[in-house]
């Protein structure tokens, strides 16, 4: 006997929780224990006085699977709301990554001249190595760190993803 | 106002909730709640034997009053010892407040002496849970927990006190309704598409409507309001196991439990039929079945107060998010604000008869090893509910075949009546479970329909019983094996009976004296009716061991994996191995 799995599609969720503790643990229990897939989870307090946080996951899932997530989610008690941001129509991606690079010579050179292409910065830099900040979404930051590796990447930091809807609505 | 105890708070609050009995078990982190228990004599406390037993005990409680249970339990073992209890009503939707000692805050993550990550733990197996730091949130805690406990789909919700917070003053003030931030659960479902149900209903030709736990949930009224629709739509009426109550056994619509251990009719009905109308139910795999064979042509409406039980296994025409009872009532309204005459179903009635007709719950009335005069188990549970029945007893069970065989041959009239652990499939629930049972329901007959084996798991209960002078009945239909084991390994492995015979069994009988119980035994079936009677008679706690033919095994089946129309009648149909797929399934 083998065990066949189902086609996922990728989803990015906007949650917005009650900034209680072991929320994030909540949250990120439900995945494991109902086996959900998480490819990036990021959180946030995003209100004055620290009540509440957002959560941007992504996920990937068969539509009826992806519809139990979203139900699953609302049914905690700390939920405020769940949106999908991929069904609900355009929105931005942003992930933010930290690269160090060591090398020296032509390496060096090259690894300055792709960050240039990439806009991403430096931040701190000796005799033989670099730290890059890049920002954008998520296979721009994988195409760099491939490029990065070819040029004595040592290690790298990501952020995980960001999201937000466009245009002026709230999600 | 004066500033009291958080273990004081904890009393008051309860007491302000309308707590009238808690199950538990002292210990260390919650010594200063059990003084503040001792001291206000408010509070009628059930010491248990084993704090799983606790959290039964609490189940059956809520099961059989519409009452939250509640439990306290000290931290560490306590906590742990509750966590099945705590799951167990988390599968079956039964209103339960679980308070947890804790060490003092400053020692939490020290690994301490009985220390245990209790919300931790129990995060994913309770509706919510708090961990309280403050003892000024305390009281406000209780209150919002309560709340969220017995509104919605109900559950467990656990709360952790640090010993200090139990200790530390702060002010108390009794809150006013709860009107929570983000918990608002929708009890009432939209019109439009009530109207749209109503006119699906009048427009079938073969519908069923397929009832839960969800029904019995909402209050009596919901049960009298499935049968007011049964009876003006003439739609005949299926239940899941934790549904049977609902609608009354005796009546004219009703097809009995559906599902895995169900009848031919009601699994029948439920393939053929073309609407299919789920009123607090959840389209469990013991119901569906094979779920690419399960109800093929059939349109299909889940009633359900939990969006996330819709479209979960089982893809539905028309989703509508209330609570059962509410629907109904809405159900009713409308279908009579219509006018709707009571649909022609004459020709699905006829072929529900021809269903029926096949007497799928009959069983051969001597053993399958030939041995004459043996009990069946099955012929058993109908003795009991002969001799029982007019008193519309309480009927509890463990879990396995004797649990089946409950479901299948004692006939409900009433909801509340008929407490069984569902989803998790707990052995050693029903004893706790008759015991809160008859505490919320002190003149009521209370009978656990219990396995030689599942008894063993909390037999330490039968001392709870006796402290408290509570007659409650256990009633053992001991075949010497877990059975529904025995019957997995003689349909799926050839009859390997790997570990499931019940060595070294216990003298009941001594057993139950030893605790102060009567004990009785039936040996032969000459003596089963007058043995019933005995125990009804004796006006006490009694344990009866009902020797019963061995190897019995549980029919109608339909085997894991398998579609409705896939249905083992009876044992002769068994077969010997089954291959990797049927194997993997639970």
């Amino acid at each position: 006997m083998h065990i066949t799995q189902q086609p996922a599609e990728r989803h990015t969720l906007a949650v917005v929780v009650d900034n209680e503790p072991g929320i994030l643990a909540r949250i990120a229990g439900l995945f494991t224990a109902r086996g959900y897939n998480i490819e990036s989870l990021t959180v946030s307090e995003i209100t004055e006085d620290k009540a509440v946080s957002r959560i941007t996951i992504v996920t990937s899932a068969s539509p009826p699977v992806m519809e139990q997530i979203i139900a699953q989610l609302e049914r905690l008690i700390p939920v405020h709301t769940v949106t999908d941001l991929t069904v609900a129509g355009a929105h931005v991606e942003r992930e933010l990554a930290l690269v160090k690079v060591a090398g020296t010579g032509d390496k060096r050179i090259e690894a300055l001249r792709l960050a240039e292409v990439y806009r991403a910065r430096v931040v701190d830099a000796t005799t033989s190595s670099f730290v890059f900040e890049v920002t954008g979404g998520v296979d721009k930051i994988d195409k760099f760190l491939e490029l990065m590796r070819e040029v004595g990447l040592v290690e790298v930091a990501r952020t995980g993803i960001a999201a937000i809807a466009r245009g002026k609505e709230a999600a | 106002m004066t500033e009291q105890s958080g273990a004081d708070i904890l009393v008051e609050a309860l007491c302000d909730l309308g707590v009238e009995i808690v199950f538990g078990y002292p210990g260390g982190a919650v010594l200063p709640i059990y003084d503040a228990m001792f001291r206000s004599k408010r509070l009628k406390h059930i010491l248990v034997r084993h704090e799983q037993a606790a959290t039964h005990a609490a189940e059956g409680y809520a099961r059989s009053t519409g009452k939250p249970g509640v439990v306290l339990v000290t931290s560490g073992p306590g906590a742990t010892n509750a966590v099945t209890g705590i799951t167990d009503a988390l599968m079956d939707s039964i209103p339960m407040v679980v308070i947890t000692g804790q060490v003092p805050t400053a020692l939490i993550g020290t690994d301490a002496f009985q220390e245990a990550d209790t919300v931790g733990i129990t995060r994913h197996c309770s509706k919510h849970n708090y961990l309280v730091k403050d003892p000024a949130k305390l009281g406000d805690v209780i209150h919002e927990a309560f709340h969220i406990a017995t509104s919605g789909r109900p559950g467990p919700v656990v709360v952790d006190i640090p010993k200090d917070v139990q200790v530390a003053t702060a002010k108390y003030t009794r809150p006013g309704p709860i009107q929570h931030k983000t918990y608002r659960p929708a009890l009432k479902a939209d019109k439009a598409q009530i109207e749209q149900l109503v006119d699906m209903l009048a427009a079938a030709e073969r519908p069923v409507l397929y009832t839960g736990g969800g029904i019995i949930n909402s209050g009596p009224g919901a049960s009298q309001l499935l049968r007011e629709l049964a009876k003006i739509t003439g739609a005949p009426v299926t239940s899941t196991l934790m549904g049977l109550g609902a609608y009354p056994a005796s009546g004219d619509q009703w097809l009995g439990m559906l599902g895995m251990h169900g009848t031919y009719e009601a699994n029948m009905a439920m393939n053929q039929a073309d609407l299919v109308v789920a009123i607090g139910s959840r389209f469990d795999d013991r119901v569906t079945g094979r779920l690419d064979a399960f109800s093929p042509n059939s349109r299909k409406v889940h009633i359900d107060i939990d969006r996330s039980s819709v479209n979960k296994n089982v893809r539905v025409d028309l989703a509508i998010i209330a609570d059962a009872g509410h629907a109904l009532e809405d159900m009713v309204r409308i279908w009579k604000s219509r006018q709707h005459p009571k649909p022609d179903t004459a020709d699905w009635q006829r072929r529900i008869a021809g269903w029926r007709a096949v007497k799928s719950l009959d069983f051969p009335e001597t053993s399958p090893n030939g041995n004459k005069g043996e009990i069946m188990p099955q012929r058993a549970v109908r003795a009991l509910w002969e001799a029982t029945h007019k008193r519309s007893p309480i009927i509890t069970t463990e879990v396995g075949q004797h649990q089946m065989w409950a479901a299948q041959h004692f006939g409900f009239e009433a909801p509340n009546k008929w407490l069984t652990s569902g989803g998790l499939g707990t052995m050693g629930y029903g004893l706790p479970a008759a015991i809160g049972a008859q505490l919320g329901n002190p003149t009521a007959l209370v009978i656990d329909i219990a396995g030689e084996a599942s008894i063993q798991m909390n037999i330490q209960e039968l001392a709870t019983a006796m402290q408290y002078r509570l007659p409650v009945k256990i009633f053992i239909l001991n075949n010497e094996y877990m059975g529904m084991v025995r019957q997995w390994q003689e349909l799926t492995y050839s009859s390997r009976y790997s570990e499931s015979y019940s060595e070294s069994l216990p003298d009941f009988v001594k057993l139950g004296e030893a605790y102060g119980w009567k004990g009785i035994r039936i040996d032969a079936l000459a003596d089963l009716d007058d043995s019933i009677q005995a125990m009804l008679d004796h006006d006490g706690p009694v344990i009866v061991d009902c020797r019963v033919a061995k190897l019995a095994n549980c029919f109608p089946m339909i085997p894991s994996g398998a579609a409705h129309t896939d249905m083992i009648l009876q044992a002769n149909e068994v077969s010997g191995e089954m291959d990797d797929e049927a194997k993997a399934l639970v």
